[in-house]
């Protein structure tokens, strides 16, 4: 468009200002032929790929709300008396930093609603992280090419779970005191580096007066400012790799069906940040959320029951409450394993679902690049897998809050406590074979359906008499959807003997991924698809079916 | 002793005997007769004894003993004062419905006269403290700031924050403060019923629990403006996070549904 080639043939005037503006610009930056390679790009519309926009809008708000905040939050912890308009807080000596967000919350024109809906867009914004991912692992997006782009993913969820938990303690409250006392003892609880680590985060001895100010720029510019970082990565890797599709007519492993990102998904995509804006605030304005103000300020002489973290630091703290107070003593050395085993369990159950693809690639042996989505169903040991560490998280949100489940369901917490404590290990173990089973039962109905047709609830009653229940066959493309995912074999070790009878020595990790892998495409594992053979045979009109 | 002895027999000496005996009776009768009131308070009150040792009899002795010894079922009631009665039937926490960690608050099955006569009878067991009078828990001269730091002192580790209540061992609990009558609040502090510590005056000074009193009717009660919006229960994080997944999320979730059902598709022909 820049070139003198194709401005010659325009010569009859001045083009409009617009475009030399444009045209100027384009001239220097290139941002035309950018554009237009990359402004029909295709995007499949299916509303679970919209879960990430979700994140990504809130992302967006918690960093525009946030910034209103930091123009009028003090992180510093002088100890000042409060006079501000809230009247059972007078004459309080508290942080500057508390009082500050008292001041926020009553004294600063839209100050209250901005907190609330920085504090509400966090939570879902965490939450819709969860979903996501949830999505992405049930319908093995994070095959190759997207391991990458799964930890991105993962690594903003751990670092979104750390960011809210600074920010939730920048106010310096009674509730969020408990709270940063808690992370001190965990982090005490590491051996030999434990204190050090507690007295370099802290400056000294909890709770020390420097921590809210450290906090402050961990919240506000570390931690977001990696966040914003790799959000930037992941969604240039989405383009790069273009979104995978669920199986259907017409699409294939090498193409993408759906609407071009100008001028459709553009106009879906901005008027979806609205929505999500708009619905943030509708809860912003409906619901308090964290009311420091009657929650007091925070001093380490007080505690309060019913002292919970956010609810995406939740499992941890239900880690700890379940765990058994144990420790012992080593050469004069205390080490509290009950704060100290929650914590390793904390890293390594987070770890297990950000290694899974890697686990499932190496255990099925598939390195190819996969951009068609699988329906949960027709893999049921990931599926299953997914459950069991969704029902193993969920039974640690439970024993996180098992005070309030005591209280509000009139149970002993003793009770709710090894409920907890068993549940971590029978239930998931419980949850994998019960999803195993229904995948099955649900690929067996497939199957069903594809042979015999939809169930139509007609009865026919037949010249000589017989009842019959009329199955109307499916279309073409409902045929086409329930046959497209591929059935895969299991991995063997092959013959352990060769043809002059030698004995082949066979890896014990061989061994152990053919076992694996059974379990995954093993016989136990699938229901076979329906052949084209089993297809005609039935569909062919021999006698009733 | 020899000389009044003789003169025993002497004719006047039932005279004097008799002048004597009624200067006895006049004279008690001078030092008795100004209590005439007194008299009365105490005949209502041996009849509010009276009263409160039958309702006593029929509703309490089963568990409590026919004399408030205490048995097997339930404590001795000995000195435990009126404003422990006055608390646990006032709340209709008493008589209990059934054993168990703790007896639960429920609906009051006694008149404020029925209680005050069983308060009546119990504290003649033996002294325990005594209902308060309005003045001891009435908002007047009362610090709300200053019984906020000492709710958060004394009382939020089992109360929460705002005496929301909370979870103990096996069963028992903290239970919410919301709406309670301050008398009845006041009371719990000074008897310290069922599995709650007693905050006597030595503790918590009378000025110390009307500010405690005044701090929760300004954030716990009927009245309470939550500046923020619905206060989802006060139980902080764990209500919050479930409201944010059920709502928030619920919402956006729902209008991405919405958004993707709403698409420029090809009409199908």
């Amino acid at each position: 468009m820049s070139t003198a080639a194709n401005e010659a043939p325009r010569s009859r005037g001045k083009a409009p200002a617009g475009e030399r503006v444009a045209d100027w610009a384009d001239g220097r930056l290139g941002i035309y032929s950018l554009a237009k390679a990359n402004m029909r790009k295709i995007f499949p519309d299916h509303w679970s790929f919209m879960l990430g926009e979700i994140c990504l809008y809130s992302f967006i708000i918690i960093i525009l709300t946030g910034v209103y905040l930091t123009l009028f939050f003090h992180p510093s912890m002088n100890e000042v008396e409060y006079h501000g308009s809230y009247v059972p807080m007078q004459g309080q000596l508290m942080s500057e930093a508390y009082k500050s967000t008292l001041d926020i919350s009553f004294d600063v024109r839209g100050g209250l609603l901005i907190r609330q809906i920085h504090h509400w867009a966090a939570i879902i914004f965490l939450a819709g992280m969860f979903v996501h991912m949830m999505r992405v692992f049930f319908t093995g997006a994070f095959r190759k090419p997207r391991e990458i782009n799964w930890l991105f993913g993962f690594l903003l969820f751990v670092l979104g779970m750390f960011t809210g938990f600074t920010g939730y303690s920048l106010p310096d409250d009674l509730l969020s005191g408990t709270g940063v006392r808690f992370t001190q003892g965990a982090i005490l609880s590491v051996p030999i580096v434990g204190t050090y680590i507690s007295m370099f985060l802290f400056g000294g001895e909890f709770p020390g007066t420097d921590f809210v100010a450290r906090f402050y720029s961990i919240h506000i510019l570390l931690l977001p400012g990696i966040m914003l970082g790799l959000v930037v990565g992941h969604l240039i890797l989405v383009f790069y790799h273009k979104h995978t599709q669920f199986a259907g007519p017409g699409k294939t492993n090498k193409n993408v069906v759906g609407m071009p990102l100008l001028p459709v998904y553009m106009a879906k995509a901005g008027g979806f940040f609205f929505l999500v804006f708009g619905v943030i605030a509708a809860i912003a304005g409906i619901a308090s959320v964290n009311p420091i103000w009657s929650i007091g300020p925070y001093r380490p002489d007080q505690v309060s029951t019913g002292a919970q973290p956010d609810w995406y630091m939740g499992f941890a703290e239900g880690l700890v409450r379940a765990m058994p107070g144990w420790e012992i003593n080593f050469w004069g050395h205390t080490l509290v394993l009950g704060v100290f085993v929650p914590l390793v369990i904390f890293g390594l159950f987070l770890a297990i679902i950000a290694l899974y693809p890697f686990i499932e690639s190496w255990v099925t042996g598939d390195k190819r690049e996969h951009h068609i989505l699988d329906r949960p169903r027709n893999a049921p040991t990931r599926t299953a897998f997914g459950v069991a560490w969704v029902t193993a998280y969920m039974i640690m949100l439970i024993g996180g809050g098992n005070d309030i489940v005591a209280t509000h369901f009139h149970l002993s917490i003793n009770a709710v406590t090894w409920f907890v404590r068993i549940g971590f290990f029978a239930g998931p173990v419980i949850a994998f074979v019960i999803t195993k089973r229904i995948c099955l039962g649900l690929q067996r109905r497939d199957k069903e359906k594809v042979l015999h047709g939809r169930e139509s609830g007609i009865i026919k009653r037949l010249p000589h008499g017989e009842f019959i229940e009329v199955h109307e066959p499916l279309s073409q493309e409902q045929l086409h959807t329930l046959t497209a995912h591929e059935q895969y074999k299991s991995a063997e070790i092959g013959p352990t003997v060769d043809e002059n009878g030698v004995q082949r020595k066979v890896k014990r990790t061989d061994k152990l991924r053919a076992k694996l892998s059974k379990s995954y495409y093993g016989p136990e594992s699938q229901i076979p698809k329906p052949t084209v053979e089993e297809y005609k045979e039935i569909t062919s009109g021999h006698g009733h079916h | 002793m020899k000389k009044l002895s003789a003169r025993r027999r002497h004719p006047l000496a039932a005279l004097v005997v008799l002048l004597l005996a009624l200067a006895c009776t006049g004279g008690l009768y001078a030092a008795f007769a100004p209590a005439d009131k007194a008299q009365a308070d105490e005949t209502a009150q041996s009849l509010a004894i009276d009263e409160g040792k039958k309702l006593y009899a029929v509703g309490c002795a089963s568990c409590h003993g026919t004399g408030g010894q205490g048995t097997t079922d339930g404590p001795s009631l000995v000195g435990v004062g009126a404003a422990a009665v006055d608390f646990q039937v006032g709340t209709g926490r008493m008589p209990a419905q059934q054993p168990g960690p703790q007896v639960p608050r429920k609906k009051v099955i006694y008149s404020q006269a029925e209680i005050d006569q069983l308060a009546a009878y119990v504290a003649s067991l033996g002294a325990g403290p005594a209902i308060p009078s309005e003045e001891k828990y009435g908002p007047e001269g009362a610090d709300s700031a200053k019984g906020g730091e000492l709710f958060r002192n004394n009382c939020a580790q089992c109360h929460n924050f705002t005496g929301k209540g909370g979870a103990l061992t096996h069963g028992k609990y903290a239970p919410t403060l919301e709406d309670v009558d301050p008398k009845h609040i006041y009371e719990a502090m000074q008897t310290g019923p069922q599995n709650m510590p007693s905050f006597p005056d030595t503790t918590l000074s009378e000025q110390n629990k009307k500010d405690i009193i005044a701090y929760l009717d300004a954030v716990n009660s009927d009245d309470t403006v939550n500046p923020g919006g619905l206060s989802l229960g006060g139980l902080g994080p764990v209500s919050e996070g479930l409201f944010g997944w059920i709502f928030g999320l619920g919402g956006c979730i729902a209008v991405a549904v919405w958004v993707a059902a709403r698409t420029a598709k090809a009409k199908k022909s």
